[in-house]
């Protein structure tokens, strides 16, 4: 199977290089080569968005998205997201709205809502269902997540980001 | 962060302690764990439901570059020379020996480096089977006409069982009685008699992180990270498989990506085990989310439920079989079996009950509990029977139940004395808050509103016992080692508030260590809404004990009585420096009187009961059969809730699980291959399918022998959905649907047949 090639692209702010195999997905290169544990692969087939990663600002399912595609991206995970004291908005809104229960999901819904938020600062509750409608939580929080989007919207533009410089 | 609040701790709606863990992506699970040199196992599985394995050739695959080793039953022998676990028999085996008895059986196991070289050397795994008939509907297991084991093997541990050792020619793996009273001569002096059959459909957890076990086997020891509900339980099953001591097997579980009683017991530790012994290597076996589909399931269920009653509408006798399809393995089924089964005659006061619950062996992939531990079956059938019984009658669904309530001081049908159950609050609560009295709009033309409620109870299982230790370390901080498992419920957090709340601490400031079995000590395990209540206790007087040490402590270094000098302080007075711990045990077992083996009676069936129900509104489209749940209500009797927030989650959550189970999910089966098995055909609750108002309360109710007034929450929001939702149906339509799910096509099919105008069957 060995058909290695050397990938460069840019993680969490850092460029970075990866050797993967053609078949290497997202999720298999950020767990096996970088420790980064945040995208998970849960359904294996893309619905249930436990494996989001962003991908030159676009969130993706990363257990569909060959590894080899990032090469020249640039791709963030839920880890660029908070710093050694500080959590951003949106991970600070789901701890205050209880937001997640086992927490396999969260950080797939984290990344999703900063991507909501960023296209829409001001989401309506049938806009927040419709953009979190591709991530599933077997948990059920979905009414505690719908408001901490909300939250995090609000917190957003009274600009109290916890982890400043950190955007996705 | 706002700073800790010390003093009251107990009902403080305090953030999950593992909260910032869990948002950052940094939280600990099992199935995204590696060890460094481990070697990743893929299985090869059965595509028959039942057959003698005649040939298994491995040779192509071992052959495959890249292939550490390929291993079939027999090469377990070599090594666990009896390869049988389970917690209620011993009857399934690590790999399958000589049969196989579902689709989907692990057969053959490939270890690689590369997930993928093995997933590949899976492909070229061949084996040929003598295929035997099948079973797969339970009341026909019941027949016997077709056996899945050749004989049974239960374990030591249930005495219940022990009748069942070596039996053959049958499928019954616990036929659980209850007589409680003349129910014969009662249905022969009743005024109408009911009788009705209700199933439920195969379903299962999907806990998002599949399972996952990753054992390192030394010859001195194993040490064996899982994702597991009940480590003490899979260390003494690991310990047995192995003949060793207990404390020669460690095992670790990080946060669980949920379980809902799907890693209950001993799932796939034992043969993590067995191929890191074979392989000398650490070894992780991490299931695909396909494979969840043939490992454990909920019980699929049929329930025959009869009843009489007298002129004045007064329940006077109920008769009640069922049958619970456990698959090809026990797992925990014949506790599902009794647990449950003493309780389906539901929450009403019957002096003359007869029931018979029978644990069955088909070949389907096993299944075990799954919240709610056969409750949610029970009450499905009991809620949705007394609903149609008052509409025959007609008599107000709320008035008849109100008039044959079981009520606290009155015996339960075990005889037990029924106590600390609000079942009437709850029963006001959910009719309150649905406005009963008040006329409903029922809609018109195609669309068609009605609403229905239902109400359950269960008793906690008994006796199960908790240990807990608790350490006060030189500073003054405390470190709590308990083995009751967060998979989401916010157990470490409401053991913090307890703890905290003894010893005047804030609860944030509490640290619950990481379950592991060389430090941790024993608990029976993480289900069935035991834990706060036995747990609490547990780290309560833990907590009781450590803080009478350190009064002891301050007295013996000269505090006056009363004195409130820093824990630090005594430490330092006592060892001339920051040195010492004070250590508080707490050992938790209710009292327990067994049922009696011919009629189920007991004195004392439980510790505490758990009631809950719920309400719901519906909207259908006659022409299409679509229903809308536009209002979903739950309520339930958790005592003192002892972290308000949690709870409303837990409820939430529980009553969208149920949600899911109700209208559309179900395992798809088709000569016992599970054709939808994948997120992709299998659909559970997404965002959108939360009705549009959804309520959750937990009435004011104290437990008087729980932790704080409190006790267990997890399943309790399952238990009325289904029901409430075909009572509303009805309510709406006047179509009465006694099969889950209660899909739009069986909603149509029915609208149809009563126009008159059927449609074909597909």
């Amino acid at each position: 199977m060995a058909d290695t090639r050397t990938i460069h692209f840019t993680l969490n702010g850092r460029r970075v290089s990866a050797e993967v195999e053609p078949h290497h997905n997202l999720v298999e290169m950020l767990q096996g080569q970088f420790a980064l544990t945040g995208a998970r692969e849960s359904c294996g087939q893309g619905l249930c968005g436990c494996c989001t990663v962003v991908v030159d600002g676009k969130p993706v399912s990363g257990c569909l998205y060959l590894a080899v595609f990032a090469d020249g991206a640039e791709l963030v995970t839920v880890e660029h997201l908070d710093s050694a004291n500080a959590l951003d908005a949106v991970q600070e809104a789901f701890i205050a709205c209880g937001a997640f229960q086992c927490g396999y999901c969260t950080p797939g819904f984290v990344l999703m809502t900063k991507a909501l938020l960023a296209e829409q600062p001001t989401p309506t509750d049938e806009q927040i269902k419709d953009y979190l409608s591709g991530n599933l939580c077997r948990c059920a929080a979905y009414p505690e997540i719908v408001n901490a989007v909300k939250m995090a919207a609000r917190k957003t533009k009274a600009g109290q980001t916890g982890a400043p410089g950190n955007a996705v | 962060m706002t700073a800790p609040v010390t003093g009251k701790q107990i009902g403080r709606s305090l953030p999950r302690l593992e909260a910032r863990a869990k948002v950052s992506g940094r939280a600990e699970y099992t199935h995204i764990m590696r060890l460094p040199g481990m070697l990743t196992c893929k299985l090869f599985r059965s595509t028959v439901a039942h057959g003698r394995i005649k040939s298994i050739d491995v040779s192509a695959a071992r052959a495959l570059p890249g292939v550490f080793g390929v291993y079939t039953g027999e090469d377990i022998k070599k090594v666990i020379p009896d390869p049988y676990y389970g917690p209620a028999f011993h009857d399934q085996p690590i790999l399958a020996l000589n049969k196989v008895h579902y689709v989907g059986e692990p057969v053959a196991a490939v270890l690689a480096d590369d997930p993928h070289v093995a997933d590949q050397a899976v492909q070229l795994i061949a084996a040929e089977y003598e295929e035997l008939p099948a079973v797969f509907d339970e009341v026909e297991a019941a027949e016997n006409k077709v056996v899945v084991h050749d004989e049974l093997k239960p374990a030591t541990t249930f005495a219940d069982l022990k009748h069942l050792k070596g039996a053959k020619n049958t499928n019954c793996a616990l036929d659980f009685k209850l007589r409680r009273g003349d129910v014969d001569k009662a249905f022969a002096a009743a005024a109408q008699v009911f009788e009705h059959t209700f199933k439920t459909q195969k379903v299962l957890h999907l806990a998002f992180e599949p399972h996952a076990s990753i054992a390192d086997y030394k010859d001195d020891g194993v040490t064996i990270t899982t994702a597991s509900q009940g480590p003490s339980f899979v260390r003494t099953e690991i310990a047995r498989l192995l003949g060793w001591p207990e404390n020669r097997v460690r095992i670790k579980v990080p946060y669980l990506g949920a379980g809902y009683g799907g890693k209950l017991y001993i799932k796939l530790e034992a043969l993590a085990l067995a191929l890191s012994m074979l392989s000398r290597r650490p070894v992780k076996v991490a299931l695909t989310m396909d494979e969840v589909f043939y490992t454990i399931t909920k019980h699929p269920s049929t329930f025959r439920i009869k009843t009489g009653v007298d002129n004045n509408g007064k329940i006077i006798a109920r008769k009640c079989d069922v049958w619970w399809n456990g698959g090809a393995y026990a797992d925990i089924g014949p506790r599902v079996t009794q647990k449950s089964g003493f309780t389906a005659s539901g929450p009403y006061d019957v002096d003359n009950v007869s029931i018979d619950s029978y644990a069955l062996y088909t070949n389907l992939s096993p299944a075990g509990a799954l919240r709610g531990f056969g409750i949610p079956q029970l009450v499905w059938a009991y809620e949705s029977h007394t609903d149609m019984i008052a509409r025959a009658l007609k008599r107000d669904p709320l008035d008849f139940r109100r008039q044959n309530l079981l009520r606290d001081g009155r015996p339960h049908a075990t005889g037990t004395i029924l106590k600390d159950a609000a079942i009437e609050k709850v029963l006001d609560a959910i009719t309150d808050r649905l406005d009963w009295e008040r006329p409903f709009d029922r809609g018109t033309g195609t669309i068609r509103r009605g609403r229905g409620f239902a109400i359950g109870l269960k008793a906690v299982i008994s006796p199960t016992t908790s240990v807990a230790i608790v350490n006060v370390a030189g500073d003054g901080s405390v470190t709590v080692y308990c083995g009751t498992i967060d998979m989401g419920q916010g157990s470490d957090t409401a053991m913090a508030q307890i703890v905290g709340e003894v010893l005047n601490m804030a609860a944030e400031t509490v640290r619950i260590v990481p379950r592991d079995t060389d430090v941790t000590p024993y608990d029976m395990g993480t289900l069935g809404s035991r834990s706060l209540f036995h747990m609490g206790h547990a780290v309560r007087l833990a907590a009781e004990e450590a803080k009478a040490k350190l009064a002891a402590l301050a007295r013996e270094v000269g505090e006056p009585e009363g004195s409130n000098a820093p824990i630090a302080e005594l430490f330092v007075k006592k060892f001339g420096m920051r040195a010492g711990n004070i250590v508080g045990t707490g050992t938790y077992k209710p009292d327990y009187i067994p049922p009696d083996p011919q009629t189920g009676q007991t004195a004392n069936a439980t510790p505490f009961w758990m009631t809950a129900g719920s309400g719901a509104e519906v909207e259908i489209d006659t022409e299409t059969g679509q229903l809308r749940v536009t209002r979903l209500i739950n309520i339930a009797d958790v005592g003192t809730p002892i972290n308000p927030k949690i709870v409303e989650t837990q409820l939430s959550g529980g009553a969208l699980m149920q949600l899911g189970f109700t209208l559309f999910e179900k395992m798809h089966i088709d000569g016992g291959q599970v054709t939808n098995a994948s997120l992709a055909d299998y659909k559970i609750p997404g965002i959108h399918d939360v009705p549009a108002v959804m309520e959750n309360e937990a009435v004011a109710a104290y437990q008087s022998n729980g932790p704080f007034g409190a006790k267990g929450v997890g399943e309790l929001a399952t238990f009325g959905v289904s029901p409430a939702i075909a009572n509303a149906i009805d309510d709406a339509v006047g179509i009465r649907l006694t099969e889950l799910p209660l899909t739009a096509e069986a909603l149509f099919r029915a609208l149809r047949a009563k126009q008159g105008k059927p449609l074909e069957d597909e």
